[in-house]
């Protein structure tokens, strides 16, 4: 590697939009690897426009971020020049996307969560976020459709899907506990009007998420005590991986544009 | 049954019916036919369609249906549901005077 890494500043106001723009860059990425494989090819097309959407609202948030840093940080040094680390994303994310009933699932359970973020963030005190807010939220809201009717014809559907998607719960549900962590930088971007604490969304996400799976015909998982920390920056063993697939290129041919 | 019908019955069971896409580009044009797809069920054949043809901003519109629904004509009867109007040029509007004021008629 040839390119040294960059370093971010710790201010609360960049960590909470680094989680937002990162936890939509790593999602991007990984809906990203089903380009070409997906089960049919009009699906094929729909995940890829979620995937550049995703991309789309964390190259807003990055460039937003590196204009706030003071450091005058570009976008892709930002998205591909940092170490793993620095990297703010919710754990859920950068997980393997597994089958396409764990895509689907979590793509439901993070598009239920943008869309209930953007809607709160259209209220921020940051104009250039709340913009950025407005267009996301029409996304988001289409991911959430989208994802939401494959999650109910899998767990509605044959035995076999309603197995796999019973199984995509198991893997990921416990994951969504960080989504509604708060903390420090939280409680910052709450008491100067950025954006709600992620806490927030805890009760409204659930509500919609239970009655998505009870139209599902799928049981609504227990709470678990275990707690996902990719918000800090200390994420899974998957997380290098993903890393090294997006940064070899800017590494190797710095500045490299097209 | 031979094994060649049994593969095709299994092939048309496994395949999603195909559906036709119009798209309308502005309010106040017609609907458009820009292509097919396949998807199994109504719901699924609008999304695709908002997913694979108006990505481009190409729509405000998008209308699907059951290609099987469609009644075309058969294309061996060209010569005798067509060709016969090649010569009846009065069926066309062109023999009028048209007033100055009245443009872009």
């Amino acid at each position: 590697m040839s390119t040294p890494s960059i370093q971010i500043e710790q201010a609360p106001s960049v960590q909470y939009l680094l989680r937002l723009g990162d936890t939509a860059l790593i999602l991007g990425q990984r809906l990203g690897e089903w380009c070409g494989h997906a089960p049919v090819l009009e699906e094929d097309i729909a995940l890829s426009n979620i995937a550049l959407d995703l991309i789309g609202q964390s190259r807003a948030l990055l460039t937003l971020v590196g204009q706030l840093g003071g450091q005058g940080l570009h976008e892709d040094q930002l998205a591909f020049l940092r170490d793993e680390r620095d990297y703010r994303n919710a754990t859920i994310v950068e997980l393997p996307n597994g089958d396409f009933a764990a895509t689907v699932l979590r793509n439901a359970m993070m598009a239920t969560w943008f869309r209930l973020m953007w809607e709160r963030l259209r209220e921020s005190s940051d104009s250039e976020l709340a913009a950025i807010a407005g267009k996301a939220l029409k996304e988001a809201r289409y991911h959430q459709h989208h994802s939401a009717d494959w999650v109910v014809r899998l767990g509605d559907g044959t035995d076999e899907s309603a197995r796999r998607m019973r199984a995509a719960l198991d893997t990921l549900w416990r994951y969504s506990a960080e989504l509604f962590e708060s903390d420090a930088v939280d409680s910052a971007a709450a008491a100067n009007g950025l954006g709600p604490r992620w806490g927030a969304l805890r009760e409204p996400w659930h509500a919609e998420m239970r009655e998505l799976l009870d139209e599902a015909k799928l049981p609504v998982p227990a709470d678990s005590a275990f707690r996902s920390t990719g918000k800090t920056g200390v994420h899974s063993e998957h997380m290098g991986y993903i890393l090294s697939d997006m940064q070899y290129l800017q590494r190797a041919y710095p500045g490299g544009a097209w | 049954m031979n094994q060649k019908q049994n593969a095709a019955n299994q092939s048309s069971l496994n395949e999603w019916p195909l559906w036709e896409v119009f798209v309308r580009s502005k309010s106040g044009l017609d609907h458009k036919h820009c292509g097919s797809l396949h998807a199994a069920d109504p719901q699924m054949a609008i999304q695709l369609a908002r997913d694979v043809y108006t990505r481009r901003l190409e729509g405000c519109s998008v209308w699907v249906v059951r290609s099987d629904q469609i009644v075309a004509s058969d294309p061996a009867d060209k010569g005798m549901y067509f060709d016969p109007m090649e010569d009846k040029v009065y069926r066309h509007p062109t023999f009028y005077k048209l007033p100055a004021e009245v443009d872009h008629m």
